[in-house]
């Protein structure tokens, strides 16, 4: 197992440089300099400001020594000053990330409570009624556009209803725990459904799939009963290749973070990055980009472990 | 065999949006502005008394394309990448392997927001952007079945007879792994639909006048509320197209297959 790990680890070092080349190249790639955002307004600049100011973010040295630049700082961890407000990009994310963090982790604990119970409940009771009406509404899920169903939720339970605030994390002057989280409802759930959807079909159909394997045929021979068989033999089997699923979507939690933290004004990284994306703060959407693609590695290699520790068959050497 | 009626009655709709439509796509009607569905407008008019329903028809138009040929790119890409790692294998797949592996690392949406802001979101950029970057998982699935394909006596008595490894790859191995191509291509529609209107919906699609699906949602976000007609409409229309094709996708799976789980 340490070895694995370490061999693992160090397939990582190419994996992000090619990464750190890619970010790089494609920031590089912009239409207009940073430049740009002095320009915006149509006024007239003296060029002599705009080789100051491309002297001051470094943008007038060669390609080649503005990446090694940005790499070797980056990987001290200094992603660099942020275009649009000269402050570190570090701290800038540093400051959303809880809000993104906290939307993440609500959406994944209720996407596992309401996936796996009602996954389990569809093998058991499969070719229902009640597990065709989940196949269906699994389709439903997976093919809602997350910003439309964000917005039919606000229409319905804030316009309509008036039951739950339409966006933001807090009602201003009244903030409290209680009110804190039924900002976090609508948001969570929207980030949810897809995974509700995708996790509940595949707990079914690996929990099927296991039904079928010999161990579980023993255990019902040797007169178990039948919750210690569904319990202890078959559910557990079931959730190993299920457990890795939910690791690996964690990173692609992120991208849909992007898209409902718009929707729900949820000031975190997605809509750091879309606000960088508009002000062409390179360096903030350099940082994080990385970072989500640190973040997607890191998982991956925790969804491959995870594997090796839950299911005794698999050893990695 | 419901889904594919609707998606293709959808698609035909759409298509033939300049005869179908009951008005022009940007006829300005000051007169009948943000009026809710009625018998002459299906599905209302928005802020300008543009008719809802047209600009769904010729939005789908758009919508629709970007979705398919940006399939149809990802999945040639794809199955160029899987099928030449696996064939050459060794270096070459090394190569084309750990590309993959970064192409699949960076959070894709992020990056298809910066890319689509810089293209100006012409349609041909949409479909190679879209397409450029949703090409990593066929990439993976073909070059698992071409490993196995390559063995095969068949492709051994093409090379005897002859055939170059071009010849051998298009012709022989390729169509042998179409099965699951195909299911690819059809989910990477749907998929493509999506994020187009993602993007749309954040202002970095095919800019307003011009109408899609997701620049439709953005328009009506604000005014959500009190013309829920406005927001309702294009999303069901997306939901409803994506949910064709990833029933027209699952059943091709079920029917290529011989394989599947019976479950």
């Amino acid at each position: 197992m340490g070895r694995y790990l370490r061999r693992r680890l160090i397939q990582l070092v190419p994996l992000l440089f090619g990464i750190s080349i890619v970010i790089f190249g494609v920031i590089q790639a912009a239409p207009g300099g940073p430049e740009g955002s002095l320009l915006a307004a149509g006024r007239f600049v003296d060029p002599s400001v705009i080789e100051s100011y491309r002297h001051r973010l470094g943008v007038d040295q060669p390609v080649w020594r503005q990446y090694l630049n940005w790499l070797g700082a980056s990987a001290r961890g200094d992603l660099g000053q942020s275009f649009s407000t000269s402050r570190p990009v570090t701290a800038m994310i540093g400051e959303r990330l809880p809000a993104t963090l906290e939307l993440m982790g609500a959406a994944f604990l209720f996407a596992a409570l309401v996936a796996l119970p009602f996954g389990l409940f569809s093998a058991l009771r499969r070719y229902t009624l009640a597990d065709m009406l989940g196949t269906g509404l699994s389709f439903l899920g997976v093919a809602m556009p997350v910003f439309w169903f964000g917005l039919l939720l606000q229409l319905i339970f804030s316009v309509r209803l008036g039951w739950l605030p339409v966006s933001g994390t807090g009602t201003i002057g009244a903030s409290s725990v209680g009110d804190h989280l039924r900002h976090l409802i609508l948001p969570g759930l929207v980030l949810s459904t897809r995974y509700i959807a995708g996790w509940s079909r595949y707990f079914r159909s690996s929990l099927i799939g296991v039904s079928r394997a010999g161990f579980v045929r023993t255990a019902r021979a040797k007169g178990l009963t039948e919750t210690r068989v569904v319990g202890v033999h078959t559910v557990r089997n079931a959730l190993v290749p299920v457990i890795s699923v939910m690791a690996l979507n964690v990173a692609d939690l992120f991208s849909g973070a992007v898209i409902t933290e718009t929707v729900f004004a949820w000031p975190g990284i997605g809509r750091l990055f879309v606000q960088g994306m508009f002000a062409r703060d390179y360096p903030l959407l350099m940082g994080i980009l990385l970072m989500g693609a640190v973040t997607v590695i890191l998982f991956n290699l925790v969804a491959d472990l995870l594997y090796g520790a839950l299911d005794p068959r698999i050893r990695y050497e | 065999m419901p889904s594919l009626i609707i998606f293709g009655a959808i698609v035909v709709a759409c298509l033939a949006a300049p005869l179908v439509a009951p008005h022009a796509m940007d006829a300005i009607d000051l007169a009948a502005v943000k009026q809710a569905p009625s018998r002459l407008h299906w599905m209302g008019t928005d802020d300008l008394g543009r008719d809802v329903l047209s600009r769904l028809l010729f939005g789908g138009r758009i919508s629709i394309v970007i979705g398919l040929l940006a399939a149809v790119a990802g999945t040639t890409l794809g199955a160029v990448v899987g099928a030449v790692a696996a064939f050459y294998g060794r270096a070459v797949d090394n190569v084309l392997m750990r590309i993959t592996d970064v192409a699949y690392a960076i959070p894709s949406l992020p990056l298809l927001i910066i890319l689509s802001a810089y293209s100006r979101a012409a349609i041909v950029s949409m479909v190679l952007i879209i397409g450029g970057l949703s090409w990593m998982a066929t990439a993976r699935v073909v070059r698992a079945e071409v490993l196995t394909i390559r063995e095969m006596p068949f492709v051994e008595a093409a090379r005897v007879l002859g055939a170059g490894s071009g010849v051998t790859i298009l012709r022989h191995v390729l169509p042998n792994a179409m099965g699951s191509l195909i299911v690819g291509a059809t989910l990477g529609v749907g998929n493509a639909i999506l994020i187009e209107s993602s993007l749309s919906f954040l202002g970095l699609g095919v800019q307003p006048p011009t109408a899609t699906w997701g620049n439709m949602l953005m328009d009506a976000q604000s005014t959500m509320a009190a013309k829920p007609w406005l927001t309702i409409f294009p999303g069901g229309a997306i939901l409803l197209v994506i949910l064709a094709v990833n029933f027209i996708g699952d059943g091709l799976r079920d029917a290529l297959d011989p394989q599947k789980d019976p479950a």
